[in-house]
């Protein structure tokens, strides 16, 4: 036999060596993301508006309710956006300061999105792969609720609720999570049933772990990809609720604003000659909505490499 | 005879079966998956179970690891039926019957490292255990099994389908059962890896003292591990004896043209000159044919064989085949079969 024998004890010397770390799917998953060019430039627009949102309010020279009584009823001229006056954005048009307003529409309109989209993937995720899980007639009782639930207009209830309780953040924030989790509760519930008869999920039962040990540790795992995807895409699709409402004057209240509100205003004075009181709201709400869908296409191809 | 470690008597699944469209207030149609099994394991014995695809083995199975609801009774060591059990008191007895599955990588939950899912059955059955207890002893499974314990951080997916197999053996065995049901667990590997698994699973059986349900359809490889062999048709025993008997004289009809069916290693071998062929296809179970299920395929019917279901007759103490007229099938009948075939 020729065997290097040097060579062999280092190969067992490695084989038998410290633990080896596992490529997790998840692993995979992120390499394959950050190879996604389009999917990169999406998240780089994310984290920039992000950090618009939370550091911009530093830059301003402005505070978002202060009034420039010096451009005051000649906004058309003198509010246009200048570094020299301090107004980056222009002003609006009572003469505040846009720059300031928009890093706090910008908080406002992301936070919308976000805690929406947290509501649905938290509330969605469990009472779909629940549903799902369990089968049968509590399956049907659950998902015939979410059925009624959808066949009334959201935006109907959700005008209501703010036009009965008062126009307030956290109305809205109710209002927007009552609606968000139905979809993803459905999407999840079709995962989970396909889930639901694997050989693992059997496996797990045989061994006798717990239901709701199985809907954790085995199912809502496997469904996260999947999650993950509708999740991006709903942000977007919460903050254009939120813009909607604040459109309609029924949004967050002045002094707090939102893209949307900005976008109304600026839309209402867009013949006076002061385009840029929509255009830079707009440019944010607009570079936003195109990350969250880079991202969530990205975030698709990634988790599932198998069905592009 | 010692006390049987598993003592199944009259065991039946059946399913409900809905067609589809159907209004909810139509009663579903039942399928009998599993129509009155007998038998008993002994300690440390291994049974095989064989029948072709449908027939109820892997039914059978499910229903003995409480996965499937059945009828009947299995009675355990300790005198409990295990049938019908509560989830909270057959939490007991699930430490004991572990189950090691068909598909090997569909059988490993994709996001969980190899260790977690080696762990899983005894986090859950001794959640008392330190963490370190339970890596420690993950680890020696690990090694137990023939995998290295430096692999255990990895994911299913980066192992071969033996080495996935390896991994639902080591899963099963870490709470030390006494029971393992194997269902098909090498139908899915190659030949060769086929081997290398039985024989661990051999050699852990022996080691541990370990009973074994072993269900194949590959009659070679269920003759290799089986003390005793089961043949199902239809979800019901056909006939049930010790390995080297039935292979030697298989005295049900059913069990020879299965074992005719058997593809000999041997180019000088003729495979034509004792096959008995089976007209036709494995009736449905949702209509199964009066008297003797294997009637409308068996060359030796009769009238009998329509009316009275036959019961299990011991030719020796230990060899039962379920048929009105055992016995090796003479020359005539097996033309007749032929001619039944090419029709």
């Amino acid at each position: 036999m020729v065997i290097d024998s040097q060579k062999m004890q280092a190969l067992a010397r490695r084989m038998a060596g410290a633990e080896i770390r596992g490529r997790s799917p998840w692993a995979d998953a992120r390499r394959r993301f950050l190879r996604n060019r389009a999917a990169m430039t999406g998240l780089a627009i994310l984290v920039g508006v992000t950090a618009f949102a939370l550091a911009g309010g530093a830059f301003a020279q402005w505070s978002h309710d202060e009034l420039d009584f010096g451009v005051m009823g000649q906004v058309a001229t003198l509010g246009q956006p200048s570094i020299a006056n301090g107004h980056y954005f222009g002003t609006d048009d009572l003469g505040r300061d846009l720059y300031a307003r928009t890093v706090q529409g910008t908080q406002v309109s992301l936070m919308v999105g976000v805690v929406g989209a947290a509501i649905a993937v938290l509330v969605g995720t469990l009472y779909g792969a629940t549903a799902g899980y369990v089968g049968g007639r509590t399956d049907q009782i659950m998902m015939r609720a979410v059925d009624i639930l959808m066949s009334i207009p959201y935006m109907f209830v959700l005008i209501l609720l703010l036009v009965m309780f008062g126009r307030s953040m956290s109305m809205l924030f109710l209002g927007i999570g009552l609606i968000s989790w139905l979809d993803m509760s459905r999407i999840v519930r079709g995962q989970t049933l396909s889930l639901k008869n694997r050989e693992f999920i059997e496996a797990a039962r045989a061994i006798g772990v717990p239901a709701w040990r199985i809907v954790l540790r085995h199912i809502v795992p496997n469904l996260l990809g999947v999650v993950a995807v509708y999740a991006t895409l709903l942000v977007p699709l919460m903050i254009l609720t939120e813009s909607f409402i604040s459109f309609l004057g029924l949004g967050v209240q002045e002094p707090l604003t939102s893209w949307g509100a900005l976008i109304s205003e600026g839309a209402g004075t867009m013949n006076y000659g002061t385009l840029w009181q929509l255009a830079f709201p707009l440019f944010f709400f607009c570079i936003t909505l195109f990350g969250f869908f880079f991202v969530g296409d990205g975030l698709r191809d990634a988790l599932d490499p198998k069905d592009r | 005879m010692a006390r049987p470690l598993l003592d199944v008597r009259d065991l039946r699944v059946s399913f409900a079966i809905r067609p589809d469209g159907a209004l909810p207030w139509v009663a579903p149609r039942r399928l009998q998956a599993v129509g009155g099994v007998d038998f008993s394991l002994a300690p440390g014995e291994t049974l095989g179970i064989v029948g072709e695809s449908g027939c109820g083995k892997s039914t059978l199975a499910r229903a003995l690891v409480g996965l499937v609801p059945a009828t009947g009774r299995a009675e355990w060591i300790d005198g409990r039926d295990l049938i019908g059990l509560g989830p909270r008191q057959m939490m007991r007895y699930r430490r004991e019957i572990q189950m090691v599955f068909q598909d090997p990588l569909a059988s490993l939950n994709p996001r969980m490292t190899v260790g977690r899912i080696i762990a899983e059955p005894l986090r859950t059955h001794r959640p008392d255990l330190p963490a370190a207890e339970i890596r420690a002893r993950v680890g020696a499974m690990m090694e137990k099994v023939g995998l290295l314990p430096n692999q255990i951080n990895r994911y299913p997916h980066e192992f071969s389908g033996g080495q996935c197999q390896r991994i639902g053996i080591a899963r099963a065995l870490i709470v030390e059962p006494r029971l393992i049901i194997c269902d098909e667990p090498v139908s899915a590997l190659d030949v060769s890896i086929q081997a290398q698994v039985i024989n661990l699973l051999i050699g852990l059986q022996r080691e541990l003292g370990l009973s074994l349900v072993f269900i194949a359809h590959d009659l070679s490889v269920v003759r290799h591990v089986s003390d005793r062999v089961m043949v199902l048709y239809l979800g019901k025993v056909m006939e049930i004896a010790p390995a080297a008997d039935l292979y030697a004289a298989p005295r049900h009809p059913y069990t020879q043209a299965l074992l005719s069916a058997v593809p000999v290693p041997d180019p000088g071998h003729d495979a034509a000159a004792g096959m008995v062929p089976l007209a036709g296809d494995l009736p449905s179970p949702m209509a199964p044919p009066s008297g003797c299920v294997f009637r409308t395929r068996c060359p030796r019917a009769e009238a009998r064989c329509a009316e009275a279901v036959p019961v299990p007759s011991p030719a020796a103490a230990d060899h039962r085949a379920a048929c009105h007229f055992p016995g090796p099938l003479s020359a005539a009948e097996i033309a007749r079969a032929r001619a039944a075939e090419a029709r």
